[in-house]
């Protein structure tokens, strides 16, 4: 049998069969969102084991506890929240107190938040884009940025949520997250520059046909 | 150009997000029009937040569905009984 494809407005009828019983439906109330959940975890944690576990773990949760749910806010954030809280807490158990603490401090960074300069940017070829070793580069880019800045990527960015969604999963005014998705985005086209630098074709054409 | 470069850095993210004021937004325009710099930064800040949300950026292990359903299965209906 295929599927059933559930959109967000079947969403409250499907929990309220499901808390009334109809256990089964969980399948399809999660399914639009089996992969945000994981892809929220893994830009986290960035380790598949951890973040397939995880994923695991938010979405048990997210069963045992759908009769707290209340419908103030959609589905979809209520379950990348609970996910947001397995990669936090996955991170606090990996890190050692003398490696990188975990952050969660409000806007103290005296980080550098401009852009990297280049000149030569429309010079790269759409392919470079398309490189497998830039999409490293940018999950490994993701990782490093402070947790605080690194959240609120991975949801407006990655799970594409609005700027309201974010701050009600975060619990952060609407500011804090303009503020902090800056920051974030220009830390990585920071990070970034360089590789895509590199990744620049040693002669027109050419670029795309090096075997990986 | 009424407007510094570093100013049209600090709005960036809010011209990608479509979220600037009308004439703020025209200042701005009319600055990357006129510099290189801003915008080159500007393009591959937009390429970066592409790349961000490719799907082939951040992908699913294989398997990963039918494992998360198996595990799913023994909370919601339980251990299978053994014949």
């Amino acid at each position: 049998m295929p599927p059933a494809i559930t959109t967000p407005a079947d969403e409250p009828a499907l929990i309220r069969r499901i808390l009334a019983g109809e256990s089964q439906l969980f399948y399809d109330l999660i399914r639009p969102y089996e992969k945000m959940v994981y892809v929220t975890i893994y830009a986290m944690v960035r380790n598949e084991q951890e973040a397939e576990d995880g994923a695991q773990e938010t979405l048990i949760n997210a069963f045992r506890h759908l009769a707290s749910f209340r419908g103030e806010s959609k589905f979809s954030t209520w379950l990348v929240t609970i996910a947001m809280n397995e990669g936090r807490r996955r991170l606090r158990k990996a890190k050692t107190a003398a490696e990188d603490p975990l952050d969660l401090s409000p806007e103290d960074h005296d980080g550098d938040f401009t852009p990297a300069f280049l000149t030569d940017w429309r010079e790269i070829p759409s392919e470079a884009l398309e490189k497998k070793e830039i999409r490293e580069k940018l999950r490994a880019a993701v990782q490093t940025l402070p947790p605080i800045y690194r959240e609120v990527l991975i949801l407006r960015d990655l799970e594409e949520l609005n700027q309201e969604e974010t701050a009600a999963a975060l619990g952060i005014p609407i500011t804090t997250v303009k503020v902090r998705l800056h920051r974030a985005r220009m830390m990585l086209q920071k990070l970034l520059v360089p590789y895509l630098k590199e990744a620049r074709p040693a002669r027109k054409g050419f670029f795309g046909r090096i075997s990986p | 150009m009424s407007i510094a470069c570093k100013n049209v850095w600090e709005h960036i993210s809010e011209y990608l997000d479509h979220q600037l004021d009308p004439l703020l937004l025209r200042e701005i325009e009319l600055h990357l029009e006129n510099c290189e710099i801003c915008s080159a930064i500007l393009d591959s800040t937009r390429n970066v937040l592409i790349l961000t949300a490719d799907d082939r950026t951040f992908e699913l292990p294989v398997g990963y569905s039918e494992r998360l359903h198996a595990r799913l299965r023994l909370i919601i209906q339980g251990p299978e009984p053994t014949s």
